[in-house]
């Protein structure tokens, strides 16, 4: 037996998760309640003792974490045009697993800049112009980034043709240069600014959240908790040398606070006459949606997608779906606890998920002009990705998984623009094992995927 | 070191999908020195602005061959000044206007919607060019 270690500092819960790689198999995963207030080694102590009460005593050979600890990796990111720099600017960060609190476009105010000082970032990225294109915005953020201060480094991925002049604005701070994030019209370069989020992220971000300590144990690989699933989903996807992928799939994280959509495939158009309309699409893609969640966004599921069909999902009245609304949005560590409040966790999550892959997926526009038909896409079209994995507290401890996953599916005449996939497999990650499975993959992608293939489950109760 | 070359924005407005005339345009105006960011057919005004801010453009060329160009352009000079574009050049061509109207009152109309110069059906795009260098002080 070789044993491995991966660890998920959350928030509130550290999560251990035990694999061994000679098999491969899971050993157990267990958690811990922690705060960031106490040392996270306590947490990461506790969860361990837990897992050795099911597995045994363990002689790991390698420790990897991840972290989303203290409010995740915390970023801002600055563009010039909404559609266009600042959207790319977002797109790259929220791919490097970044939480992105805001996007600003065009020129930061005063307003701006005292929020920015509020807010103080972990990481700042400051982007605008295409290169050789507009100079004037980033350079005026440069000089009231330099204005407002701080300590927090600012990685510059705008126009190329002002990368000294705001670096020389910035002196004094730490300011990493990397290529444009858009380096011409309508042409996507996010890889640069992700690898270099990544290096500040292992170089202070991991000793700024308290994390050094629990670092000593830990053989490497430090990287925000989404990465870890986004490596997790990529693996799955494509496969390793000696192992095939499951193929294109999109990814379904519906946590407390937020829900989380993962695409993995090229999402270009059925038929080849479509053009396509807006920034070229990331083969992998990380959407976050901020106002839907289980928990502290509760109100934002009820906002879109309406409290009758919520309470009309859960077969309840809309009275006694009010009255399990509000008890979770304010005790959010209430878990359902009889079948009336199990009924309205189910109908929430199944809206959760609708709204967030609705709003990750892309449009198919028919136009009908002088010239014909016109088909017009924008976004990814995910209508034939056939497999869909769900994890998150609400959708994995019910045995209508599948039934509530297949609200992410198109459903037709009520939105038929949508791009979202027609059909698809659901597969459940039961044990909440994915980020752990995108860390191991780092080092063992074959135990990784092996594991994964074994865990995440396949759902039938689909609709 | 070179001279930096003047940035065009160019596309086909509205609805409109004649793709022809543009590729010709595109490929002209690249030989003839500038930099040219090509938005294809079907752009709207919000699309030509937007590209234009982000690259910090000379000029915006409007192409309409489907005949609804007034419509289609009416308002983009009000919103280029709402965007900061004060004073970027506008250029409009093709088929512009539905049926045969003589074409000075045409052109005097796109002046009033703030287009710098308009250009008649089958304008060989020499001439734009010409334009062009002119009202962007470009030497040869």
């Amino acid at each position: 037996m070789n044993p491995v270690l991966l660890i998920d500092f959350g928030s509130t819960y550290t999560k251990v998760t035990a694999v061994d790689l000679d098999a491969p198999r899971l050993l157990g995963t267990s958690n811990s309640y922690t705060t960031v207030q106490t040392d996270i080694n306590n947490g990461l102590a506790a969860a361990l003792e837990k897992l050795e009460q099911t597995t045994g005593r363990l002689d790991f050979s390698a420790r990897y974490a991840c972290s989303s600890a203290a409010g995740g990796l915390r970023m801002l990111a600055s563009g010039l045009v909404p559609e266009l720099t600042a959207e790319a600017a977002k797109t790259a960060s929220l791919g490097a697993g970044a939480k992105v609190l805001k996007t600003y476009a065009f020129k930061l105010n005063e307003d701006d800049a005292e929020e920015i000082k509020r807010l103080d970032p972990d990481i700042f990225l400051l982007c605008g112009g295409t290169d050789g294109g507009n100079t004037e915005t980033v350079i005026h953020n440069a000089k009231v980034l330099a204005y407002v201060g701080g300590n927090y480094p600012i990685i510059y991925a705008g126009n190329r043709n002002a990368s000294r002049e705001c670096a020389r604005i910035l002196e004094g701070r730490e300011v990493h240069i990397v290529e444009n994030v858009m380096p011409a019209f309508g042409k996507l370069n996010i890889e640069p600014t992700q690898k270099q989020i990544r290096d500040v992220f292992l170089a202070r971000i991991v000793q700024a959240k308290g994390l050094t300590e629990a670092s000593e144990l830990i053989s490497g690989i430090m990287m925000p908790t989404p990465s870890a699933v986004m490596a997790a989903m990529k693996l799955l996807a494509e496969g390793t040398k000696t192992q095939t992928g499951i193929g294109d799939l999109v990814a379904v994280d519906v946590g407390g606070a937020t829900t989380d959509i993962y695409s993995v495939c090229e999402g270009l158009p059925d038929d080849p006459r479509t053009s396509l309309k807006g920034l070229p699409e990331p083969y992998i893609k990380r959407t976050v949606e901020g106002d839907i969640g289980m928990r502290y966004s509760i109100r934002g599921i009820v906002d879109a997608a309406g409290l009758e069909r919520i309470a009309k999902i859960a077969g309840v009245s809309e009275d006694q779906a009010t009255e399990t609304i509000d008890l979770f949005a304010t005790k959010t560590d209430t878990l359902p606890f009889d079948a009336t409040s199990q009924a309205v966790d189910e109908a929430l999550a199944s809206m959760a998920v609708r709204v967030a892959v609705k709003r990750h997926a892309g449009r198919l526009e028919e136009l009908f002009g002088l010239g014909g038909l016109k088909l017009v896409q924008s976004g990814k079209n995910l209508v034939n990705v056939d497999k869909l994995i769900v994890t998150g507290g609400s959708l994995i401890h019910t045995e209508h998984t599948g039934r509530i996953a297949s609200y992410g599916f198109y459903d037709g005449e009520e939105d038929p623009e949508s791009l979202r996939p027609k059909q698809a497999d659901v597969l459940v990650d039961r044990k909440y094992i994915i980020a752990a499975m995108g860390l191991l993959s780092e080092h063992h992608p074959d135990a990784a995927l092996k594991i994964m293939k074994q865990e995440l489950v396949k759902d039938d109760t689909a609709k | 070191m070179e001279k930096a070359k003047k940035t065009l924005v160019i596309g086909v407005i509205g609805a409109d999908v004649h793709a022809v005339g543009n590729q010709i345009l595109y490929h002209a105006f690249t030989d003839a020195g500038f930099n040219v960011i090509n938005l294809g057919v079907m752009v709207s005004q919000e699309e030509f602005i937007a590209a234009a801010i982000e690259t910090n453009a000379d000029a915006i060329i409007v192409s309409s061959l489907y005949g609804q160009g007034e419509l289609d352009c009416r308002g983009l000079r009000e919103k280029c000044d709402e965007a900061g574009l004060e004073n970027i050049l506008l250029y409009v061509g093709g088929n512009i206007v539905i049926g045969k109207q003589p074409f000075d009152e045409v052109e005097k109309r796109f002046k009033a919607m703030g287009f710098d110069r308009s250009f008649p059906p089958g304008t060989p795009p020499e001439v734009d060019i010409e334009a062009l260098k002119e009202d962007l002080h470009v030497e040869d």
